[in-house]
């Protein structure tokens, strides 16, 4: 964990005096038929994207494997409240409010840019474990490769407008047109602020508990270039479990059981303690 | 060390024996460190202990979690009306925040479902012997300990295990301190500890004289000036009484604001006073005494109803009492009043009966221990106090951090001794240290703590610990 700040910050008065303004938040869940004592999964979706997009495949499968599955959409997302103002900060509180919520201390698992809120959600948090997926980590290398990859949408993003996600970024040309299409059409937008901290935010800070962590991804993934993935791995001290072919959705793509079936067959061994 | 997930209880079959000093058998729990008390502050030492890889067996009194907390207990100082005095963001643990649906201030029945999601959502129940009370502690050669444990109440035989360390986190607020008053024994209305009020039906209909302006005199009078006859309220002194809103948000919310923006003390008094006075308006116009000291220099007392209770004439504020006599009291301004229902709002002292005073620093046994960040005693590096701090915000984030701090002392004894020693050098260099501005000194006020100088000296004591990993 070599690029991770490794202080812990004990002084945190501008969450003590400014608290995270609570709004209605969509959570969607697949409960296993029987309860095996497995921990709690929470799914946590990337920016454009809400609970819906696990509630496709990813939550029932883990559900018929034994694993009580739960997605959140992030405010101003899918089902949840509208937040235009949200920032990187108010969707991290989403994360840790659902996960604390849980009867047991849950499985962190985020999605592109859900992957960095879950970062530093795990320093608000003591998760069992956590899964990055397709982990968009912010910086200027995401804004260079979407930029190279999809400059109409990006481009207005860059200047305070919307980002708007194409389907080639995001799926395999294995996935019906018509299913790549209708996913689309669901893609939300994200707030304006919370846009420009993944371009520039800060760093997170140490995940409370040391969890094991797991980082997968596609080498051919266009929003996350495979060195990006690497560096994400490394910073967890591990290597990216790779699923070739797939687009970023890992979750939408045509091949979603792959992923899904990784991870939970990485918990299912127990990981320890990085 | 034994992972996490092992099962925290003594098991006698795999232990191996070794005998006390006066030849009793002792069962040696290996690395495992013992918690006592599984209330707020001995929950977040089970769990911090735990998830930094140690076995932990955790010893409770009585039949559940919370201690304090937990109305059920029969040390709980907790009646039907208890909030909390600081908003949640102070109170919660900082890795276990408490629901937005909640209030700002939530009340005590809330608290305790917290801490029971807290217990069960890191399944800390494993670690805890309930109806177990710890009789003695006493420290053995190598800087370990051995417990002695017995059924709840004095039944069945004493038992004896060796940790490699000790949590003492027994809680402050169930011994009562009782003032003597002279002719006390005389007065023939009804006396009582504010531990026993439980309910405002104790004072319905009732003439209550009310002593003592800590949080829970205010609620009391507040209380009897809805239900009682008559209200007296007796202060030694005059407070602040601030307002647990200002300027629309909850008033430590604002107050930390000003911290964290660095503003000095004397500014953020002069803005308190300011404040109040805008608000609140002259105390002394309602016949409260003025305050004989600056604001932050007495522990906080946020109470909105009480002025306002004042201003309703519900309740007569009285200075100090002088003497009790058969029909009723005598003040110190020579006025005489009949109360038929006394209730001393007086406190609570620390009490560690299990523990040789001279271990935690209190040789002349005044309840008063020297220790450093009121957590570690000098020459004893295995042992901390849990949650002995009386801060002007919520207790429980800082009894986080004394345990992740002491979970992290106990980690670097195993893998970077001299950095132990350096903070057992530190330890012994700053034991009785203050973490407040100036404060009045009395028995309640000795373990006084700013929440900000105190969390800050602890970020420094993780920093030094952790420093050059």
């Amino acid at each position: 964990m070599s690029a991770t700040n490794e202080r812990v910050r004990i002084l945190r008065g501008r969450e003590w005096a400014r608290p995270v303004r609570p709004v209605r938040r969509e959570v969607l869940g697949a409960a296993p038929e029987l309860e095996e004592g497995r921990p709690p999964l929470l799914f946590v979706p990337g920016f454009g994207h809400g609970a819906w997009a696990f509630a496709e495949h990813w939550l029932e499968h883990a559900a018929s494997r034994g694993f009580p599955a739960y997605a959140v959409s992030l405010r101003g997302h899918g089902g949840s409240e509208r937040a235009p103002e949200a920032t990187l900060r108010a969707y991290t509180h989403d994360v840790v409010q659902v996960a604390a919520g849980l009867p047991r201390q849950a499985v962190l698992v985020g999605h592109g840019a859900g992957a960095l809120v879950v970062s530093h959600a795990m320093a608000r948090y003591p998760a069992r474990a956590a899964v990055l997926a397709a982990p968009v980590m912010g910086g200027w290398s995401t804004a260079a490769t979407a930029l190279r990859r999809n400059p109409v949408g990006t481009l207005p993003a860059l200047v305070g407008g919307p980002l708007k996600l194409h389907r080639r970024q995001l799926f395999s040309r294995e996935l019906p047109d018509a299913d790549a299409r209708r996913y689309a059409a669901q893609l939300g937008r994200v707030a304006r602020r919370a846009q420009w901290q993944l371009l520039a935010g800060r760093e997170a800070e140490p995940a409370v508990g040391r969890p094991p962590v797991l980082v997968l991804g596609s080498p051919d993934d266009r929003v996350v270039p495979p060195a990006a993935l690497a560096r994400a791995a490394r910073r967890y001290g591990s290597a990216p479990l790779l699923f070739p072919g797939m687009g970023h959705d890992l979750m939408l793509d045509a091949r979603w059981r792959e992923p899904i079936d990784a991870i939970l067959d990485w918990l299912v061994k127990e990981p320890q303690r990085a | 060390m034994p992972p996490s997930t092992e099962h925290g209880r003594p098991d006698p079959e795999t232990t191996t024996l070794a005998l006390s000093r006066d030849g009793r058998p002792v069962s040696d729990r290996g690395d495992t460190v013992c918690v006592i008390g599984a209330g707020a502050s001995g929950l977040t030492a089970i769990k911090n202990l735990t998830e930094h890889g140690f076995g932990v067996d955790c010893y409770e009194r009585e039949t559940g979690v919370g201690g304090a907390w937990n109305w059920r207990h029969d040390r709980s100082p907790v009646y039907a009306s208890t909030h909390l005095i600081s908003s949640r963001p102070f109170t919660q643990f900082p890795d276990f925040p408490m629901p937005d649906s909640w209030p700002d201030y939530p009340h005590h029945s809330q608290l305790l479902s917290y801490f029971e999601r807290y217990a069960d959502h890191f399944d800390l129940r494993r670690h805890i012997w309930f109806g177990t009370e710890v009789v003695r502690v006493e420290p053995v050669a190598d800087d370990r300990w051995d417990v002695t444990t017995r059924s709840t109440g004095g039944y069945g035989p004493e038992r004896t295990s060796r940790y490699a360390a000790v949590v003492v986190a027994n809680g402050h607020n169930w011994s009562p301190k009782l003032p003597s008053y002279e002719g006390l024994a005389e007065y023939r209305g009804e006396v009582m500890h504010a531990s026993s009020y439980k309910d405002p039906a104790q004072l319905r209909g009732k003439r209550v004289l009310v002593v003592g302006a800590g949080n829970t005199g205010c609620d009391i009078a507040v209380e009897a000036a809805q239900q009682a006859s008559r209200c007296w309220h007796s202060t030694r002194r005059g407070y602040w009484y601030a307002p647990k809103y200002v300027l629309g948000r909850p008033a430590d919310q604002v107050n930390d604001l000003l911290l964290m923006l660095r503003v000095p003390l004397r500014l953020r008094q002069w803005l308190y006073h300011r404040t109040l006075r805008l608000t609140v308006g002259d105390l002394t116009r309602f016949g409260l005494p003025k305050p004989d000291h600056r604001v932050y220099e007495t522990h906080p007392i946020a109470n909105s109803q009480l002025v306002y209770y004042v201003g309703h004439g519900r309740i007569a504020p009285v200075p100090d009492v002088a003497r009790f006599h058969g029909g009723g009291v005598t003040l110190t301004d020579g006025r005489e009043i009949d109360p038929e229902l006394v209730v001393f709002a007086t406190g609570y002292l620390p009490r560690f009966e299990f523990l040789d005073p001279k271990v935690l620093g209190d040789s002349d046994a005044s309840g008063r221990p020297r220790l450093w960040l009121n957590a570690f005693a000098p020459g004893y590096p295995t042992l901390a106090v849990a949650g002995l701090l009386q801060p002007d915000s919520g207790v429980f984030t800082l009894s986080h951090w004394q345990t992740v701090l002491f979970a992290r002392l106990l980690q670097a004894r195993l893998a970077r001794p001299q950095r132990a020693a350096a903070f057992a050098s530190r330890v012994e260099a700053g034991a009785g240290e203050r973490y407040s501005g100036k404060v009045k000194d009395s028995s309640r006020h000795w373990f006084e703590v700013g929440h900000a100088d105190y969390l800050r000296a602890v970020q420094r004591a993780l920093d030094e610990l952790e420093a050059g990993r």
